[in-house]
């Protein structure tokens, strides 16, 4: 079986609005950057397949799906859309890859976030109608649900999960691609408003329009096409029931066993020891503690200890989020997944500039499909074949 | 039902039934509000309807008129070259006579939607719209000339109705 490269990326945004734009050419700009970058293939002619992500009640349209293919470059040839995050659609283009029928697939997610007019009532749909929509109030609250236990039963401090933040989105300052750099303290953090109990303002990712396409190939194109392949070691994925009344609300259960299958493949015995950074999903700052735990990079109860002590600052042992995180480059929706992707594929390749990672090889890029879902999608991601 | 069979078995609902709240179920209505961003090409597009002006993009590639405009052709991928206005007549592609509404009730008079191609624009290429003044609608025939009628400049806002309908022309 072939092993599967990413060998272009490209990206546009992240911004807090892109009211100069439609999403097409947003699509349209990232899209010829990813070419460009795989070495100026030309996707009339050069890709197999096509995988776009999107989600309809995101975008405002049905069957969003037939709306991409043009500014893709995709008009007449092979398309389908995975309604879901970017990483699921990264699962989806490796998988294709690994059938030994497809040797170029391109993969695309955006988020033109600043386009919906009523996001909470969005995300509220979300909710099954008979036991949790009628008790209306803002879907958030089940990030505080969740983190009320997390807190609970691991005896993480709240200014432990307020660290992430100072952590995240001091690393955004040097992120190009990042939204929502800043240079806070965590006072500042700790007294930001108090929006559902224990969760504060601060430790909201703010969403960020966007978009990022990516090419892959097989080994044997990848080779031809450029000199700086990151190749894909392994995906995982899973989902949790999407019952609130009984899904577990202190361990990030689907992380976990996204992980397990994510692990097995890339033979990964040692998380902490065998990778060397990793993207995680950081929606709400007690996530990435929490997504940490669950992707066996250290024991629960531990990551608020291993933030607190700097261990995953850019500068620490095993850094955590050197792209700023969600929280600091803005929540892109369903494309969150390749904004992980991205950086992982951007340190592997040392082109990370003032927040590289020195002597990365392997990298960890994590999803969460965030509120209300317990979806997760693992990657590892090597320099190395 | 079928002529042998008088009575199924079991308890029959009626709409009643719902209304009086016998038969239990939850109903939801979504709020759901976009403002998608125009971006550059539409943008233009819908400026120029204000002035009565159709719009298109043009690519040196393909050699293509493009409307309605966009920044990038399809076709070649790559973006595209440059702006010109197309003529507001046309060539009648197909269309489609409704009798009745989007409720299913059905209508005093039927609505006719056509695809129109539009003169000067690349074979195949020009604008979906209404078309009225046809007389009796077994009239209407592919290869139709048509012509859009405007509102009133004062009464456009950009947007795709600033142009009420097209209407048949004899040249």
């Amino acid at each position: 079986m072939s092993e599967v490269a990413i060998i272009g990326v490209g990206c546009v945004g992240f911004r807090p609005m892109t009211p100069e734009l439609s999403y097409k050419e947003l699509m349209f700009e990232a899209a010829v950057k990813a070419y460009e970058d795989a070495g100026g293939i030309n996707p009339r002619e050069d890709v197999d397949i096509f995988v776009a992500c999107s989600e309809d009640y995101l975008e405002g349209f049905s069957i969003f799906d037939e709306f991409v293919p043009d500014q893709l470059g995709a008009a007449l040839r092979h398309l389908f859309t995975v309604t879901g995050d970017g990483m699921l659609g990264l699962a989806a283009a490796y998988m294709l890859i690994k059938t030994g029928q497809f040797d170029t697939v391109v993969l695309e997610a955006h988020s033109k976030a600043s386009d919906i007019l009523t996001y909470t009532d969005i995300v509220q749909f979300g909710f099954d109608p008979i036991f949790n929509r009628p008790l209306g109030g803002h879907p958030y609250y089940v990030a505080g649900l969740e983190m009320t236990r997390y807190l609970y039963e691991t005896c993480t401090t709240e200014e432990q999960c307020a660290q992430v933040v100072v952590k995240n989105k001091r690393n955004a300052l040097l992120n190009p691609h990042a939204a929502y750099g800043a240079n806070i303290t965590l006072d500042q953090v700790m007294h930001s408003e108090k929006l559902f109990h224990p969760l504060k303002k601060l430790e909201i990712s703010t969403p960020a329009d966007g978009c990022i396409v990516m090419v892959l190939a097989s080994e044997k194109v990848a080779e031809k096409l450029t000199d700086k392949p990151i190749w894909v070691k392994g995906v995982g994925w899973c989902t949790e029931t999407p019952s609130l009344e009984t899904r577990d609300w202190t361990r990030a259960v689907y992380t976990r066993l996204a992980a397990e299958m994510a692990y097995k493949e890339a033979k990964i015995t040692n998380p902490w020891r065998d990778i060397d950074f990793a993207e995680i999903h950081d929606l709400f700052a007690y996530k990435e503690l929490q997504h940490m735990e669950a992707l066996k990079l250290c024991d629960y109860g531990e990551a608020g200890k291993l933030t607190e002590d700097g261990l995953t600052s850019l500068n620490g042992e095993f850094p955590v989020n050197p792209s700023g995180g969600l929280l600091g480059m803005g929540y892109g929706l369903e494309a969150s997944g390749l904004q992980k992707v991205l950086e992982v594929v951007i340190q592997l390749r040392g082109e990370a500039g003032a927040r590289q990672i020195d002597d990365a090889e392997v990298g960890l890029a994590h999803t969460w499909r965030g509120i209300p879902t317990a979806t997760g999608v693992v990657a590892v991601l090597s320099k190395v074949k | 039902m079928s002529v042998k069979i008088k009575h199924y078995p079991g308890e029959e609902i009626e709409t009643q039934d719902f209304r009086e709240g016998k038969v239990l179920f939850e109903s939801f209505k979504p709020k759901a509000k976009y403002a998608w961003s125009a971006g550059i090409a539409i943008s233009r597009f819908l400026e120029e309807l204000k002035n009565g002006r159709i719009l298109a993009s043009t690519c040196s590639k393909c050699k293509r008129i493009m409307v309605p405009p966009r920044i990038y052709c399809e076709k070649c991928f790559k973006p595209t070259d440059g702006w010109t206005y197309v003529k507001d007549t046309g060539t009648i592609n197909t269309f489609s006579v409704s009798f009745i509404a989007a409720d299913a009730s059905r209508l005093k008079e039927p609505i006719v939607v056509a695809i129109i191609n539009l003169d000067g624009a690349s074979e195949g290429m020009g604008i979906v719209h209404w078309l009225n003044e046809y007389g009796d609608w077994r009239e209407i025939k592919i290869g139709m000339r048509v012509k859009a009628v405007w509102k009133p400049p004062e009464e456009r806002v950009g947007a795709i109705t600033d142009i009420k309908y097209f209407k048949p022309i004899k040249e």
